[in-house]
């Protein structure tokens, strides 16, 4: 199916592309918008590879809750542009150094993936509907999450306390009740 | 129909300007932002490859992926405020001393 693929590569290129801006961007509130357009089209990938569950998840949870975090502490801290404190120069040959290394894995790793393909040959996703339905169906990713995964979710509850009491106690002025 | 291929190809693209939002940028809102990006490349490959074998355990694990990102953003950005309150600065290089 070409549209499919004509779709993949369309919110590919949206999903690279705001986050490239988000990385480009030196107002921290525009990044954090950009953001939310990257997550949007990662939502649609999702779709694309018979996940509804995880493109809802990161609507909802991503750019809902989290990057409303974001937005909140960027409008907090009024932090409107990229202030470079004066003295705390940064040598430019480490930001350079970076900047290159950054690209080299980029480039590692897309070299990687497509000598796997070379290797392997093109691997087409399982069209089986049966396995499809069970991809998409909400009720087999509850059934194991709930039985076989359940110790890890009560895990991830604790984490969550822990991490909100955390947030708390950081955030809380020093003296304050 | 796109393949394994495409998917991890964009999920490396991702993860590479995580990285490069991590080394370049001088500001800790982006460097938190980065990470997300980053988180999400991972996302990326885990849902992929569970599609590739057909089981759902890789959405299971974007599921605890996107909880430890949900606690690690409360977290860093608690950390970025007090952080802020103390020095009044936004640029990680300000912090370079363990104590003052």
């Amino acid at each position: 199916m070409a549209s499919e693929l004509l779709l993949f590569y369309l919110f590919a290129a949206v999903a690279v592309v705001a986050s490239a801006l988000v990385v480009g961007q030196r107002n921290p509130m525009h990044s954090v918008l950009l953001l939310i357009v990257s997550f949007a089209a990662l939502a649609a990938v999702y779709l694309l590879l018979d996940a509804p569950f995880a493109a809802v998840i990161q609507i909802i949870i991503y750019a809902g809750a989290i990057m409303v975090l974001f937005l909140f502490v960027v409008m907090l801290l009024n932090a409107g542009r990229e202030a470079v404190q004066a003295g705390t120069k940064v040598a430019a040959g480490a930001r350079a150094a970076g900047g290159v290394l950054a690209a080299v894995l980029g480039v590692e790793l897309v070299w990687a993936v497509a000598e796997a393909r070379r290797v392997t040959g093109a691997v087409p996703l399982d069209v089986d509907p049966a396995v499809v339905e069970r991809l998409t169906s909400v009720r087999a990713i509850g059934q194991k999450l709930f039985t076989e995964y359940a110790f890890a979710f009560e895990v991830t509850s604790i984490l969550i306390l822990v991490s909100m009491v955390g947030a708390v106690v950081l955030a809380k002025r020093r003296g304050e009740p | 129909m796109p393949t394994l291929t495409h998917y991890l190809a964009l999920s490396a693209v991702l993860f590479a300007i995580g990285i490069a939002g991590v080394f370049l940028r001088r500001n800790l809102i982006t460097v938190l932002l980065s990470i997300e990006v980053m988180l999400n490349a991972a996302n990326l490959s885990l849902v992929a490859f569970g599609r590739f074998l057909g089981t759902v355990e890789g959405q299971i694990l974007l599921f605890f992926v996107v909880t430890v990102a949900a606690a690690e953003a409360a977290v860093g950005l608690a950390l970025v405020i007090t952080l802020v309150r103390h020095r009044g600065s936004l640029d990680p290089d300000a912090y370079a001393t363990l104590k003052w």
